[in-house]
């Protein structure tokens, strides 16, 4: 096992006799902020982009594929959802925010199927336990959807419609449908 | 039409242009700060306000903010001394503004056998008023935050006015030695001095005549503006300002003394260490270049080549205030007291002394 060398933290380094005099820092400093701004005018002028930051909502930054966003629930070929109602995700959901109401499914090969599969987003932590939990590839987080909002703790509760309505994203990484609008369920557990 | 008319009229003309230019310039700024600070962070900066998606770089900002500040509910605290209150954006606009009426932007202009001194008011104690006025918008402050019924308040009104007073005194003491080397109070004689030259090519400017005047004067004068990194009246996170309780257009008002200031002293940096309307060897009848090259210009020419250069002067030095503005990060309160009443001023005072005896010798 590796041991750590200790360093000594000095509390505050001793100002030299030039930093001391206060004047030429200031100029110095003046200088680095004056350079962004005549580098930044330049690129601006010559029709470039003088700025590191996104102009969001018009212009959206990709998101790396890996990355977790909004969930989704995935259909089978005849359009019904994967999801057999197992609770793998609710029992490992560190947030307790999913919910499963299980039914008896008609088709004799699947067991079960989710009456009601809600997700409450106002208290998951997207951790992805879910995705990683479910057995049937059911759950995924790649929708690339970031912006979900709503102005009550009920309407950010969403359904197993809405969540079955999702699509993945695109190859850039951003969402191919417009994010959901806010569903209110009443009689939630 | 009498000649006391056209003297009036003449006056109104000179009083509207300093007005307008300033007022302009100081609305103006608003924008420019949120651009200029955007840029020099590699940002985009205020572009939002749009007229039927029109965007124009933000320059709509302006306005979007005069229609909130407007619009916004106009709150007078219950146990605030309403006169008072009420006054007190008065008192800090109006010094504000009145502070530019002796900044002479050009030289003399001469039509129809008449001269007019280019400067709103001649004043031969031009540099005593501008400090009056300055030093008057202490009272504004103090006053909000004595009215305001608010110990936030009271304490930000007794910051800022311990802070302006310390600066102010130093911007009295280090302008000293540029009335000594021109021999002159009235700016307009100062801003006429500076176009001397040295072995006629180096123009006898106050920033290479007062190189210490200059930063002693730069830097109080940024103090009494109250901005960064002098802003310990607002501090925003740890005190909230002489104007806690002030909301819409009376805010908007102590914003604009602010921005005013900010012109002001970049009128009398212009005017005291940057030649004034001086444009390098330029003389009333055209260029007159150190290799004995020569260009006459007619009159009107040159006068509108000095208002000009006033102009862009003027213009260089609020981008230069905007730049200290968003570099230097903030003062502690104890620090800037130490610099004003200990550094700046036994500096300005040493000023003094070294150009008396150059002077002298």
């Amino acid at each position: 096992m590796a041991t750590l060398k200790p360093v000594l933290v000095t509390r505050q380094v001793p100002a030299s006799p030039r930093q001391r005099l206060y004047l030429v820092e200031v100029l110095i400093g003046l200088g680095v902020t004056a350079g962004h701004f005549f580098r930044n005018m330049g690129r601006w002028l010559s029709g470039g982009k003088g700025a590191v930051t996104y102009q969001w909502p018009e212009e959206r930054r990709p998101l790396a594929p890996r990355l977790r966003s909004l969930h989704r629930l995935v259909r089978r070929e005849d359009g019904s959802p994967r999801c057999v109602a197992c609770m793998m995700c609710e029992t490992v959901c560190p947030a307790h925010c999913i919910y499963i109401v299980a039914a008896e499914h008609p088709n004799p090969d699947i067991e079960k199927y989710p009456e009601r599969f809600d997700i409450d987003l106002g208290k998951c932590v997207f951790c992805g336990y879910c995705v990683e939990a479910c057995p049937e590839d059911a759950i995924r987080m790649d929708t690339g959807i970031l912006e979900f909002s709503a102005y009550s703790r009920a309407g950010m509760i969403y359904s197993k419609e809405v969540l079955l309505g999702l699509e993945p994203a695109g190859a850039d990484g951003l969402p191919t449908v417009q994010p959901p609008a806010a569903v209110i369920r009443r009689g939630f557990p | 039409m009498s000649a006391l008319a056209v003297d009036l009229g003449i006056a109104v003309a000179k009083v509207g242009f300093v007005m307008g230019f300033v007022l302009n310039l100081g609305g103006l700024m608003t924008w420019v700060e949120r651009k200029q600070s955007a840029v020099m962070q590699d940002r985009v900066g205020a572009n939002r306000a749009s007229i039927f998606g029109l965007r124009l770089i933000g320059l709509f900002h302006p306005l979007a903010d005069a229609i909130k500040m407007l619009t916004k509910e106009d709150f007078i605290p219950a146990r605030a001394d309403r006169a008072l209150f009420l006054a007190a954006p008065f008192v800090s606009v109006f010094f504000a503004l009145a502070g530019f009426a002796t900044i002479p932007f050009g030289d003399v202009l001469r039509v129809g056998g008449r001269e007019i001194s280019l400067q709103a008011v001649a004043l031969n104690a031009g540099i005593l008023y501008v400090f009056g006025m300055l030093s008057m918008g202490v009272y504004g402050v103090l006053l909000a935050g004595w009215a305001s019924a608010n110990n936030y308040a009271l304490l930000g009104g007794q910051r800022a006015a311990a802070l302006m007073i310390s600066a102010e005194i130093a911007i009295g003491a280090s302008i000293m030695g540029v009335c000594m080397v021109y021999g002159s109070l009235d700016l307009q004689e100062i801003a006429r001095g500076q176009g001397a030259y040295w072995a006629g090519v180096i123009p006898k400017w106050g920033i290479f005549t007062q190189p210490l005047g200059l930063i002693l004067f730069l830097t109080a004068g940024i103090a009494s503006t109250k901005r960064i990194p002098f802003d310990f009246p607002e501090g925003e996170s740890e005190i909230i300002g002489y104007f806690i309780e002030y909301s819409g257009m009376k805010f908007g008002m102590f914003m604009m003394a602010d921005f005013v200031e900010t012109v002001v002293i970049a009128g009398m940096t212009t005017a005291l260490f940057l030649g004034g309307w001086q444009v390098p060897w330029l003389f009333a009848d055209g260029f007159q270049f150190p290799g004995g090259l020569s260009v006459g210009l007619p009159h009107l020419v040159v006068v509108a080549l000095q208002i000009g250069a006033f102009v862009l002067k003027v213009v260089l030095m609020c981008w230069f205030l905007m730049l200290v503005r968003w570099t230097l990060p903030r003062f502690r309160y104890d620090q800037a007291m130490r610099l004003g009443w200990l550094g700046l001023l036994p500096l300005a005072v040493l000023n003094i002394v070294v150009t008396a005896a150059v002077l002298l010798l």
